[in-house]
């Protein structure tokens, strides 16, 4: 579903014991050349994305939860047989994903290791909780539409198996997007009930996705490498305004208010939003978000009930491989 | 206020539709239930998939019954609007999910009946039915592959999965036989070519069951005491608590449109 937008790139060049490779390297990153697996890479550029694509997996994986969460209670055979499409469409992309990370040389179970154990991040929106099916609407309006913002531009990132990764990604984000915007305007045209639940589930989502797209510029400690690699493309500033000028008018037509009093628009036709408080988002990355104890726990029994199953797998595959290679010295 | 449940002709068609809309129904709840907490990245999309299978199945056959019925009823008030005892499905697949082998033996047990039975309805007289059937039948045909390959994996993996495969066998059993039984309201249906009457099929589906099972070096219980009443609304007390969630929003808010 979404990706964090990253401002911690290893991006300093300590790791390049080639100056005259590393050089050629940037110079076919200049010329908008594709980088594959098995071509040289600075170890700074391997690890930066390896810690991207697999937060970005690991995200998708985790965001399975939020939503799964209203699956069982979906108010129509219709929107159930959407929902369960669609978790289970993010459970794809964070398949694709580990795909694209292991083209980098780390394997899927050390990565997903890393994030059971809670040292990798996934996305601090997950760690909200969706409390009512209006937040099925919400989450597909807003929180995929912000996914998109950050994702479309990644379509054309430098590393080859994570641009292709990410076609198929928005394709199907921005299918999921406008079934969100499709649940929230057959909640807004409902009764009063419906629409008092789509406001209250877009107070509550609104600053959380704005938090989406990371701290803001002028904080932020990013060394501009990802730039330069053709990682990042755009600032999470910009990613941020384009989204609120985006979604602004999207609000308007379902009639519902943005909790944001001091919103306005500009000359340039931009909103120009209130300040974000920051303090709440170190707090949830830090992990003292609404839900980030019950994620990681659900992660981790899911992990942990189905090991038995893995090897049950394993050592059926295994007893397999020795009957055939008994039979063959036969 | 909440939502009243609604009244149903059950002729022998709109029954007929139901309970087979019910089985449908009622398994890919179950196993979207799985949705994010399966054993394995690769079960989380192999589950939903059959799920969403399931879900377009019983959609239609709901369609189709309201539309034999003929009243102001439709799949979703069929779904939601029913309580207890106005549900037709097999008891076996409201069984809750159990660990990963019950819910595999669940499936396995019940795929290897409907890809025999969607098949064989695919002759049906009703030209609705046996399109329906149609469609059915090849999905079915990958649900039983997928289930029958876990329990052979299951069977002879580790100790563990064997000793729980074999548990989930021995529990859900006496729920098979409902399958194969056919009431009065059927049996004229079946007279007329309209339905097939399952109980032919109970031979090739013990065939197929014995075979997968040997394979998994698990082994089928003696006894033949078999539960029934499914088809006529008497289930286990695991459905209510079902519904009670599955209806949870069109019951809270009487009228609204989603």
């Amino acid at each position: 579903m979404y990706t964090q937008a990253l401002n911690s790139s290893d991006g300093d060049d300590r790791g390049i014991e080639d100056a005259a490779r590393a050089a050629q390297f940037q110079a076919r990153i200049d010329d908008d050349e594709r980088i594959e697996a098995n071509d040289w890479m600075p170890a700074a550029y391997r690890k930066t994305l390896t810690r991207q694509i697999s937060q970005h997996a690991h995200s998708e994986i985790v965001g399975m939860l939020p939503e799964g969460n209203w699956i069982t209670r979906a108010p129509s055979l219709r929107r159930k047989a959407a929902l369960l499409a669609k978790v289970q469409d993010e459970c794809g992309h964070g398949l694709y994903l580990y795909a694209a990370a292991e083209t980098l040389g780390t394997s899927r179970e050390e990565l997903v290791d890393l994030m059971l154990s809670g040292k990798a991040k996934y996305s601090s929106i997950f760690n909200y909780p969706t409390l009512t099916w209006a937040d099925i609407g919400t989450v597909g309006w807003l929180v995929d539409g912000a996914a998109i913002m950050n994702q479309i531009p990644l379509c054309r990132c430098s590393y080859g198996p994570y641009a292709r990764a990410m076609i198929r990604v928005c394709k199907e984000e921005s299918f999921h997007q406008r079934q969100g915007f499709e649940i929230m305007v057959t909640l807004c045209r409902g009764t009063e009930e419906q629409k008092a639940m789509a406001q209250n589930a877009l107070e509550r989502w609104w600053w959380p996705v704005l938090m989406m797209f990371g701290p803001p510029d002028k904080a932020s400690q990013h060394s501009d490498t990802s730039t330069k690699w053709k990682i990042k493309r755009f600032s999470n500033d910009e990613l941020r305004q384009k989204f609120v000028d985006a979604t602004v008018p999207q609000a308007q037509y379902l009639g519902l208010t943005i909790p944001d009093p001091g919103m306005k628009q500009n000359a340039n036709g931009n909103w120009e939003y209130s300040p974000i408080d920051w303090e709440e988002f170190n707090q949830v990355l830090a992990g003292n978000g609404p839900c980030n104890r019950d994620r990681l726990a659900a992660r981790r029994k899911a992990h942990e009930e189905g090991a038995w199953v893995r090897e049950a797998a394993m050592a059926y595959a295994e007893k397999r491989e020795n009957r055939k290679l008994a039979q063959a010295a036969e | 206020m909440a939502a009243a449940n609604i009244k149903v002709s059950e002729t022998p068609l709109v029954l007929y539709a139901l309970r087979r809309a019910d089985d449908a129904l009622i398994l890919g709840h179950r196993l979207s239930e799985w949705c994010g907490h399966a054993p394995a990245m690769e079960e989380d999309m192999a589950l939903a998939n059959m799920g969403l299978d399931l879900l377009g199945q019983a959609r239609e056959l709901y369609s189709y019954a309201a539309k034999v019925e003929g009243k102001d009823n439709d799949e979703d008030k069929f779904a939601y609007l029913r309580d207890v005892r106005q549900y037709r499905n097999l008891l076996l697949l409201e069984q809750p999910n159990g660990d990963f082998a019950r819910t595999l033996v669940r499936q396995f047990f019940y795929a290897a009946f409907a890809d025999l039975y969607w098949r064989a309805m695919m002759g049906s007289s009703d030209p609705t039915l046996a399109a329906i059937a149609a469609k059915s039948e090849k999905e079915t045909a990958y649900h039983l592959r997928h289930s029958s390959e876990w329990i052979v994996r299951l069977g002879d993996g580790t100790e563990e999965s064997h000793r729980r495969a074999q548990d989930a066998i021995d529990d859900l059993w006496a729920y098979t036989g409902e399958m194969f039984a056919v009431d009065d309201s059927e049996r004229g249906l079946v007279d007329a070519g309209i339905a097939i009457d399952p109980a032919a099929l109970q031979p090739r589906w013990l065939k197929t069951v014995t075979g997968v099972v040997n394979e998994a070096t698990l082994s089928l219980p003696k006894s033949n005491w078999m539960q029934q009443g499914g088809r006529s609304g008497r289930h286990s007390e695991h459905l209510g608590h079902l519904l009670s969630e599955l209806q949870s929003l069109p019951r809270t808010f009487p009228g609204a449109t989603w």
